[in-house]
């Protein structure tokens, strides 16, 4: 009997299990808008999106300069990552011998797990001083993008790396029997097939550099001001959360929760690009 | 067969999460009797945690509970009933609910710059000038020639409230400031940069950084104690009521004799 029960049931757990999620997705999302509610009712939704003023003490709520400084970090960050992940990816899904892949998968998988604080006490002891040579405090824009490249390298490396392997061998068996050299087909051939899974690693990697708060606090110096040079200090939209949460109440509570909102929809939008990738690149893959 | 196996073990774990989970959602409150929580400024907490060590001390019986947060959380947490005691390193305002202050001690603010740097004394105009961006270079204050990196908290911050309030009047923080959320953050942040400025609480000075003297008045205990340092601010503890029981207890230890031994070894100042 119990066999049958469980049978019977047991679309209904995991339903129930799936829901969870759900649940709590909903649940974060509900929250988070309603405490930003007043915010947005006394402020204006577009004064606080596009204000330039954050003094929350004397109720001068902007936060556009967080915006830019997220977007500014985490394009610094795209833009140096990219290349490189790209070309590890590319190392050690055609280039490296095995023994040398063995060796290098494990580390960059192991850099996932590292815990953002740990980036961000190396960012202070080695990237500030390091960009203090450069030019004012070191808290800086670019100590910022130099920390958030370490932290999506991993995610870009191992899922461009999985998109290339995914390329089927027929399409780099005819590449080389046409002639093109070991180059040329990863250049020409490999990496145009692997392209939306190489997209999903970068737009996933963003998804994590906009939403990095502890290593951001601890290197951007954040100001809230819009940067003009690299070497400016800015704050992102979670670093502004977590700074400032602390010591929040009223409406400069609810404020910081409206910057939640904004953050929320940011991510929203980045993962929705990123499914679309995905699921474009398995559609390309389909018709082959 | 085999499926019915991969099943059982599967079964079990999934009923329990999924129980695990539920009660997570729905949250259960508990109130255990005899502990006291504290929670609230950062700047109150080494402080407060000394105390609740020397309060178990002598009543082993009782748990105090000392966390940080934030000034605002402690007025927060304690109007809302979920902690005893809230801490406040600033003057409560109109904007907050009332409570009930006791006054646990008094703390003075220095400026703070890396030993390094050859300047020993600062004026309050000076400081001001500094710290709202109308002076930018070292040189203009008798130091190197360099520019002046100025560190500060974050708003909302009690010691930033209370270093605007007794330092900078009427002028504001310059917007390009680095700020930190913590008076540990702070000085780190400052001692690691030969041009930075900031400042701190004096319960947090150490050799790492150097206090300037204001005015020609050094910032020690002393001088903040006989009202010759002029950046002095009181510290409370909060309650929603009048304190009864074993927080009254608690709050009576740390405002008497022994209590207050502890506040001046910690380097805050004395309430008489």
């Amino acid at each position: 009997m119990s066999r049958y029960f469980i049978d019977r049931n047991a679309k209904y757990l995991v339903l129930a299990c799936a829901s969870i999620s759900f649940i709590i997705l909903a649940a974060i999302a509900i929250f988070t808008l309603r405490e930003a509610l007043p915010a947005f009712q006394h402020v204006g939704f577009i004064q606080l999106i596009f204000g330039t003023t954050w003094r929350p003490t004397i109720g001068q709520f902007g936060i556009l300069p967080m915006i830019v400084g997220s977007i500014a970090v985490t394009l610094g960050a795209m833009i140096l990552a990219i290349p490189l992940g790209l070309g590890c990816a590319v190392l050690l899904a055609e280039v490296a011998p095995h023994r040398v892949r063995q060796l290098l998968r494990p580390a960059v998988e192991i850099l996932v797990g590292i815990p953002s604080v740990v980036y961000g006490l190396i960012g202070i002891l080695l990237i500030v001083p390091l960009v203090r040579q450069v030019g004012g405090s070191g808290y800086s824009v670019a100590a910022g993008a130099l920390v958030l490249t370490a932290m999506v390298l991993p995610t870009i490396i191992s899922i461009s790396e999985d998109s290339i392997r995914a390329v089927p061998r027929r399409y780099k068996e005819g590449a080389l029997a046409l002639g093109a050299t070991h180059w040329q087909t990863i250049w020409h051939v490999l990496i145009p097939a692997a392209r939306s899974g190489i997209t999903a690693g970068i737009i996933l990697g963003m998804g994590r550099a906009i939403g990095e708060a502890m290593a951001m606090i601890m290197v951007t110096g954040n100001a809230v001001q819009i940067p003009t040079s690299p070497l400016d200090p800015t704050r992102t939209l979670a670093g502004g959360i977590a700074v400032e949460i602390n010591y929040a109440s009223g409406l400069h509570q609810s404020a910081l929760f409206a910057i939640g909102v904004v953050l929320f929809i940011l991510i929203l939008v980045i993962n929705s690009i990123a499914i679309l990738a995905i699921r474009r690149g398995r559609r390309a893959q389909d018709v082959c | 067969m085999k499926i019915r196996k991969g099943w059982k073990w599967l079964l079990f774990p999934m009923v329990a999460a999924l129980l695990v989970a539920t009660f997570l959602l729905v949250g259960c409150s508990s109130n255990i009797t005899g502990t006291i929580t504290e929670n609230g400024s950062t700047t109150v907490q080494p402080l407060a945690e000394k105390l609740a060590g020397a309060f178990k001390a002598k009543n082993p019986d009782v748990n105090v509970v000392i966390q940080g947060g934030g000034s605002a959380v402690g007025i927060t947490s304690v109007n809302a009933g979920t902690v005893d005691i809230g801490a406040a390193s600033r003057e409560l305002t109109s904007a907050d609910p009332p409570l009930v202050k006791s006054l646990l001690a008094r703390d003075g603010i220095a400026i703070i710059v890396p030993p390094s740097n050859p300047v020993t004394n600062l004026t309050k105009d000076q400081v001001i000038a500094i710290f709202s961006g109308n002076i930018t270079n070292w040189s203009q204050v008798g130091g190197p020639n360099k520019a002046i990196d100025v560190v500060a908290r974050e708003e909302g911050s009690g010691t930033r409230t209370a270093f605007q309030d007794l330092v900078m009047g009427k002028a504001l923080i310059k917007a390009d400031a680095i700020l930190q959320s913590s008076n540990g953050a702070l000085k780190m942040a400052v001692s690691s940069d030969p041009q930075a400025v900031g400042f701190l609480s004096l319960g947090y000075l150490d050799s790492s950084v150097k206090a300037l003297a204001m005015n020609g008045v050094a910032a020690t205990e002393e001088n903040a104690k006989n009202g010759t340092y002029p950046i002095v601010r009181l510290l409370y503890f909060l309650t929603k009521t009048q304190p009864t029981g074993i927080v009254k207890d608690f709050i009576d230890f740390c405002t008497g004799p022994d209590g207050q031994k502890v506040v001046a070894e910690e380097g805050y100042i004395t309430i008489n």
